[in-house]
């Protein structure tokens, strides 16, 4: 069974994000990048499947700009077979869309023909929170999303989600779609010479082009403010000075 | 613990560190050989992440390593079109002319740079010409053979807090080299256990020291002038210590504004982080920044000894390079170019080597170089400004050290001789008790900020479950006789409140937070009782800037 991941590269959560002087979007420029940390646990989740013998092969996908090979690169590293980047941008702030993402991941399934997709339920950059949906859609896959467990039962996916009030177990038959939560697992270091090998593993390079698929986006990015500071605080000097205050406040 | 197996690997040259003068040396080698297998190992988590420089960059060094850096895209666009230096008071300044200043302190041909941004275009350089870069991979350890450095161990990870293997452990791997080049900056943890193993240092003259605090502040556009290099003295330091400031207006509205310290400085009390802060409100440096907003915040060490503190460069299978060598010019505040024709040196010297069938011994040519070559000229001339200016303060020096360099710069010849530094920084720290405390004003949250919210725009990060990099050699000297007879100015030096005395029932208590710690190694140069070793955290961690 071949696992397909699809991988984002993103500003790295340690950054603080800085939004561009003309409200455009957040500022990439010589920003710090990485691997999107729910598509690093896609990964991770693709590797143990993998290490059980449920799967035979892993194939981490990256679509965007040529950039994304060194995420790529953390992949293979990681424990990815091999990788495949769909150069669709030359400009580090253009953002592809998740219906053109799913549109490009598709055209990539039809060839590859994995059983699995495990994505990343979301991107720390955009927050969509749509790929994965979309892509079941176009597939006519089933979906699990939200997955914080994943277990490969004969031609179904038994997977655990996280909903509101608790967690529901689901059976996907495959082909399938899971997209990672955060508590799916903690994902492995990237070792130096496991880091080293991957350089020689193979990364095949294509373009939006190659799939016919058009990545303008639909989307227009109106304006976009960094959040309101945060006021300073004073000191109270007595519990009664507090509850009036919080009533001033109208928060009691 | 038992000693982990570990893989390892050999290559004709390691290098650690992906800074100027790694990265150069690396180009270089792969400039004089192609078959040569080079390797950049760099702890930051990707190359630039841990550059923290001025700059302003004298392209001698790379005008001989890639002639053609103009046509090739390097980010080094913004020339210095006007140099000004003033003398600060409280609440005013006065302007030295430029004329007295001797021709080496013209800024005329040089650039304002991100080194951060510098450093990564070097490393695409390099990586075109295959050279190896693995940034995100600490050199944490020397492979001794004897008396030779055969290799370092890099990429250990996955520690416990008390240095045992977690679940996630990955032991790293040795990397051997024909020769090993350290480039880790101004006190790199390897490079001080190799000085020290091998007594480097002797005969000559203690490294000395600076702390370097920057911010990079977007101003009003009509504020901004670029290519504008101003640097100050005086205000808000005094007498309590040397020291100045630089705002260099790069591009994009961006001015790079910084402040050193001279870490000899007696007085305990002395807070460089809300010297800093001070400064800013100054009315000629607060006139720039009111309405601009401050995006990014980093520390680091600057070496100061310049030519006298030069410890022996070769030893058996290793070179020193840059920082690790001490190569600053101080008068000038650069030591990018000299990093760089350090990294030039040593490639050339390595490369010369393994043709001849050599390895594993001693490249004294490169030694040669940096004490006979452009490196020489550079620091011998301008030699006795620090040691003058921490004797006699700063009035006099700008007197007799502009003197002691008009006359050198004439003739080739300093009339004042090679003065000594005497004491190390950590010995010129005095006792609390002949000192008064500094009373610093609050910062405001918008020219000035409190240390642990800039700490923040560095965008440091360390894995939480580590052992702590920072090591104490006796964890009670810290409240026993820090606290006690210096007033532990750890708390006040380090520009990432990492050290902390938390008054608690049972008495002071001293705590590390090293999540904090954005690599500057203050507190391993400034520490009284020289407790403190700096150590690598994992690859990875630290400071996350972008373009310093």
């Amino acid at each position: 069974m071949k696992i397909l991941v699809p991988v984002k590269r993103v500003i790295d959560y340690n950054v603080k994000a800085r939004v561009r002087a003309d409200g455009s979007g957040v500022d990439l420029a010589n920003v710090k990048m990485s691997m999107n940390p729910f598509d690093e646990i896609a990964v991770e989740e693709a590797i143990r499947l993998k290490e059980k013998g449920a799967a035979s092969e892993v194939i981490a996908v990256s679509i965007g700009v040529k950039q994304a090979a060194e995420t790529l690169r953390t992949a293979l590293a990681m424990g990815a077979d091999r990788a495949i980047l769909v150069v669709a941008a030359d400009d580090v702030h253009q953002d592809i869309e998740p219906l053109a993402v799913a549109k490009i991941l598709k055209a990539v399934i039809d060839e590859e023909q994995p059983k699995l997709v495990i994505a990343g339920k979301q991107a720390i950059d955009n927050d969509m929170n749509a790929t994965g949906q979309m892509l079941a859609a176009l597939l006519g896959w089933g979906q699990a999303a939200f997955a914080s467990k994943i277990e490969i039962e004969g031609e179904a996916a038994k997977v655990t989600r996280e909903v509101d009030g608790g967690l529901q177990t689901i059976e996907v038959r495959l082909p399938a779609i899971v997209t990672a939560d955060l508590r799916l697992n903690e994902p492995r270091y990237a070792s130096l010479p496991n880091i080293m090998k991957a350089k020689k593993k193979p990364l095949e390079e294509k373009t939006a082009a190659d799939y016919g698929v058009d990545t303008a986006p639909r989307l227009e990015i109106v304006t976009t403010r960094e959040p309101e500071g945060r006021k300073a605080g004073i000191k109270v000097g007595s519990v009664d000075e507090l509850v009036g205050k919080l009533k001033e406040a109208g928060v009691l | 613990m038992p000693t982990p197996t570990r893989e390892s690997m050999d290559y004709d040259v390691v290098i650690v560190g992906g800074g100027p003068s790694g990265l150069s040396a690396a180009i270089r080698l792969k400039q004089v050989d192609p078959d040569l297998q080079v390797v950049v190992l760099e702890k930051g988590s990707e190359i630039g992440a841990h550059i923290l420089s001025g700059a302003v960059l004298d392209p001698s060094g790379l005008d001989r390593l890639i002639p053609d850096w103009r046509e090739k895209g390097a980010p080094v666009t913004t020339e210095v079109v006007d140099d000004n230096f003033f003398i600060l008071g409280p609440a005013g300044q006065v302007r030295v002319p430029n004329w007295p200043m001797p021709p080496l302190m013209n800024n005329h041909g040089n650039y304002i740079v991100s080194m951060g941004n510098v450093c990564r275009w070097l490393a695409e350089q390099a990586e075109e010409l295959g050279v190896e870069i693995f940034p995100g991979m600490a050199a944490s350890q020397i492979v001794w053979e004897g008396d030779r450095v055969k290799g370092v161990v890099a990429g250990e990870m996955g520690l416990e807090a008390d240095g045992t293997p977690g679940p996630m452990y990955e032991p790293g791997m040795e990397l051997h080299g024909k020769y090993v080049f350290i480039a880790e900056g101004v006190r790199g943890s390897l490079a001080k256990e190799i000085i020290a193993k091998l007594d480097l240092s002797r005969g000559h003259e203690p490294q000395k020291f600076g702390l370097g605090m920057k911010e990079i502040w977007e101003v009003a556009p009509e504020k901004f002038h670029k290519g504008r290099v101003v640097h100050t003295m005086g205000w808000p330091l005094g007498k309590n210590a040397g020291g100045g400031s630089f705002i260099y207006h790069l591009e994009n509205n961006q001015v790079l504004v910084g402040f050193v310290v001279h870490l000899n400085y007696a007085n305990p009390y002395l807070y460089p982080y809300m010297e800093f802060q001070r400064f800013k409100h100054h009315p000629m440096v607060a006139e720039l920044l009111e309405g601009g907003k401050r995006v990014a915040y980093g520390a680091r060490a600057i070496s100061e000894g310049g030519w006298q503190s030069i410890p022996e460069l070769s030893f058996d299978g290793g070179v020193l390079l840059g920082c690790s060598a001490g190569l600053v010019n101080v008068p000038r505040i650069k030591g990018n170019h000299n990093a760089m024709l350090s990294g030039i040196a040593a490639a050339e010297a390595a490369a010369e080597a393994i043709a001849a069938g050599r390895e594993g011994d001693r490249l004294e040519a490169y030694d040669a170089a940096v004490r006979t070559g452009a490196i020489a000229k550079d620091l011998k001339r301008v030699r006795n400004v620090k040691p003058i200016w921490s004797k006699l303060g700063l009035y006099p020096s700008l007197m007799l050290g502009g003197f002691d360099m008009w006359v050198a710069n004439l003739t080739g010849w300093n009339p004042l001789g090679t003065w000594k530094h005497g004491k190390t920084d950590a010995q010129a720290t005095g006792k609390a008790a002949d000192f008064q405390p500094i009373d610093y004003p609050r910062p405001d949250g918008k020219l000035s900020f409190d240390r642990l919210t800039n700490v923040a725009f560095s965008f440091t990060n360390h894995e939480e479950s580590q052992p702590c990099h920072l090591k104490l050699r006796d964890a009670s000297v810290p409240i026993a006789v820090n606290l006690p007879v210096y007033a532990e100015p750890a708390q006040r030096y380090c520009p990432a409140g990492v050290y902390e005395v938390l008054e608690g029932p049972e008495g002071p208590k001293f705590q590390i937070n090293f999540q904090n710690c954005v690599h500057c190694k203050t507190c391993d140069i400034k520490d009284p009782s020289q407790n403190i070793d700096w150590t690598t955290p994992q690859g990875g961690d630290g400071p996350n800037y972008p373009n310093m």
